[in-house]
């Protein structure tokens, strides 16, 4: 029996009934929100929500105030996948007990966490989750960077971008290393669903949230999440760069059902150069000095080759 | 609990580990989350058997690491059921974040802690750095001294973990292989006996329970965060009452009694020792042997380490003339803890007995009769000059040259 909410159209969307509430100290423009939003208005089943240390955790749960009208847990940075963990394995040990009856409809147990907290610092808590198969979805609110804490590097850092603990500089030119690819690790773990989402695609986002929660066993949902405050570009303008972030191919939007299945969600109508997505954000301003244009022709190449990649992973289905 | 009955006999020859695994079985807990480490291993191996035979029906998550198993057990207790894990030594390290996370979130988990030494150099064997580490977590911490304690006292610690006054995890520590391996005769209860005094498990704020949707593990900051680690203290000092409470319901049940602070031979001691584990067991048999030469000797021991019982243990101590604090962990640059504590306690007292501390038995090195009597024989010296025979602190039992406070 499946909880799931149909929403069709942007409008009821605005005016769903809410258990992330508007009540939170985000910064205007963050993407975490709408984000957390279209995923808990996905589905009209009973929630358990964790989340790791960061910008989600510090802006809605500030004592006394929540912006969750639903069940959550924040332990630390690096083990949000493992709280919702226990908390899933607590639910199936009471209804074996009996203390929890056949008639109460499964919850849904969803985790939350940054780049920081799933490339990194929780990688190892989020890999044994997988391992186990709890029956879970984690989420990566992945915006490049550690936002909470004034924009340090993550191995989800993209080459080439100013960090704090990588700026650019009269002899650097930022992050020197290529971000991870977590999503054919996480497939590699012998996850059931595995998906690249977007918030400004969001049907093509509600539909694989949906299928993330139809999905038993750990779902891995890897959601683009422009920051305005570390990307540097306008609060207003995070749906457009959004925009600039898939129709680029830097963020494909796809998924892999069983580790082998790879479907293309999202093919866009005008492929826009990787050069537009760069220069709408200054954290990679720097890119575009003459000597550093060769990143930029080789960023491209990598976002190409990647792109072919995929089509060759969908059609050979293995 | 809908799992087998287990047909234990009235008097079982198990070693200490098997003690807390047969606590835990009877205690019908619902999430058990655990990683593997000597020499609390035999915890969770013991656990998995009685799984795989029928006598668990509860969760057993075999978790990557002891920092996630924390945190499973964290999740699985907000979530709303009974909850415990065992470990050891750097397993205990590296749950530390979450053990302070535990306490702050008010959850009553049952943590079975075989004490051992702390690398570096690594060491399997035991001593109480790893119980000293976790002493300021907010953990209620209880020692047990022998195999029979550690059963006893698991099935206790539920009750008082959970108990709606307290609602703070409870670590129950035993030395490693001195208790955890040593297999002795021990008095059990059956399984509707010792599951019905443990009880049902009390759901508080429980994130299962959605028609009350709770947020746990808020964001706090200079407005807030004091009052909640101060109410966290007033709740695990309240415990005491609760502690005594269920150490005389354990008594009714059984006949073992158990206090908060342990002693033997105190009634007319003018010298005594304080300690941790199973040295008591071993300084009974030298208090013993003393009295018969006219020494009277007696031994203190902390049953309960947090809440620390300082009154009680002052207390006993006022009609001592000399007293030596033995601390089973490398002291990093002072007086060991336990010595620092019962300084603290005597302070507002009258008692001023001359008070020295004694580093001991690290790494499994053993705590022999004849190490115990030496340092009774010091005391003796010590309560006859009113003077400390030497230094405040020494180091026994260890090769090369004499270590002392001031003999670096």
């Amino acid at each position: 029996m499946s909880g799931n909410k149909v929403i069709k159209n942007l409008k009821s969307f605005s005016t769903a009934a809410e258990r992330f509430e508007g009540s939170h100290v985000l910064c205007p423009g963050c993407a975490h929100s709408i984000i957390v939003r279209e995923i808990l208005n996905a589905t009209n089943d009973n929630l358990v929500v964790s989340a790791s240390t960061g910008c989600l955790e510090v802006c809605t749960a500030i004592y006394p105030h929540t912006s969750w009208d639903c069940s959550w847990i924040h332990i630390g940075f690096e083990n949000s996948s493992t709280a919702v963990a226990g908390a899933e394995a607590m639910n199936k040990a009471l209804r074996k007990k009996g203390r929890i009856g056949a008639d109460v409809p499964e919850p849904k147990f969803v985790a939350f966490g940054g780049d920081g907290a799933t490339y990194d610092i929780g990688f190892q808590w989020l890999s044994g989750c997988f391992e186990r198969g709890h029956d879970m979805m984690y989420v990566c609110l992945d915006n490049e960077v550690y936002a909470n804490t004034g924009g340090q590097r993550s191995s989800a850092t993209p080459i080439g971008a100013s960090a704090t603990t990588s700026p650019a500089g009269s002899t650097s030119y930022g992050e020197k290393q290529n971000k991870k690819d977590i999503i054919q690790i996480m497939a590699a773990h012998g996850s059931p669903y595995v998906a690249q989402v977007a918030p400004n695609k969001w049907k093509d986002m509600i539909k694989k949230i949906h299928r993330g929660f139809d999905t038993k066993g750990p779902v891995y949902i890897n959601a683009m999440s422009a920051c305005t405050t570390e990307w540097k570009f306008a609060p207003h303008e995070t749906i457009e760069v959004s925009d600039l972030a898939t129709d680029s191919l830097v963020f494909p939007l796809y998924e892999i059902i069983d580790g082998t299945e790879l479907n293309i969600t999202y093919r866009p109508k005008n492929i826009v150069p990787v050069r537009d997505y760069l220069g709408a954000q200054p954290r990679f301003k720097h890119l575009f000095k003459p000597e550093y244009e060769y990143l930029i022709k080789e960023w491209q190449e990598r976002v190409d080759a990647y792109w072919e990649y995929l089509q060759r992973r969908e059609e050979a289905r293995v | 609990m809908n799992s087998k009955i287990m047909d234990i006999k009235k008097i079982e020859v198990w070693d200490g580990n098997m003690a807390a695994s047969q606590a835990f079985r009877q205690a019908d807990i619902d999430v058990v989350a655990a990683y593997p480490i000597t020499p609390s291993t035999p915890v969770v191996e013991n656990y998995a058997t009685f799984e795989a035979n029928g006598y668990i029906d509860g969760e057993f998550v075999m978790v990557e690491s002891e920092h996630a198993a924390m945190s499973a057990c964290v999740g699985a207790a907000a979530a709303g059921g009974r909850v415990a894990t065992a470990t050891s030594s750097q397993g205990f390290a590296l749950m530390v974040e979450v053990l302070y996370q535990a306490a702050g979130m008010r959850l009553p988990i049952v943590l079975a802690q075989v004490n051992r030494a702390l690398a570096a150099p690594l060491n399997v064997n035991g001593d109480h750095s790893d119980m000293y580490l976790g002493r300021d977590s907010g953990w209620i911490n209880v020692s047990t001294f022998s195999p029979q304690e550690v059963y006893d006292l698991t099935l206790c610690a539920f009750k008082i973990a959970e108990h709606l006054d307290v609602r703070l995890p409870v670590n129950i520590n035993q030395d490693g292989f001195m208790s955890s391996h040593t297999a002795q005769n021990i008095r059990t209860l059956d399984d509707k006996t010792a599951c019905d005094f443990v009880g049902p498990y009390k759901a508080v704020n429980a994130m299962l329970d959605f028609s009350k949707p709770v947020t746990h593990g808020v964001q706090t900051e200079e407005d807030w965060h004091f009052e909640h680690k101060a109410k966290q203290h007033n709740a695990i000092m309240r415990s005491v009452k609760v502690i005594d409470a269920v150490f005389a319901e354990f008594k009714a049940l059984t006949g073992r009694e158990y206090k908060r602070v342990e002693s033997y031979g105190m009634e007319d001691a003018e010298i005594a020792i304080v300690a941790f584990g199973t040295t008591y067991e071993t300084a009974k048999i030298v208090v013993d042997n003393l009295k018969k030469e006219g020494i009277n000797a007696g031994i203190i021991a902390p049953r309960i380490f947090r809440p620390f019982p300082l009154e009680e243990l002052a207390a006993q101590l006022q009609n001592v003339k000399a007293v030596a604090c033995l601390d089973r962990s490398a002291p990093g640059g002072t007086v060991g803890a336990l010595y620092n504590e019962i300084a603290g306690a005597l302070f507002n007292s009258p008692a001023r007995p001359v008070l020295s501390n004694v580093i001991y038995g690290l790494g499994g090195r053993d705590m022999t009769v004849s190490v115990l009597t030496g340092i009774y024989k010091d005391l003796v010296k010590e309560a006859a000059t009113g003077k400390l025979n030497g230094t405040i602190q020494r180091f026994v039992g260890v090769r090369g040259p004499e270590l002392n406070y001031y003999n670096a």
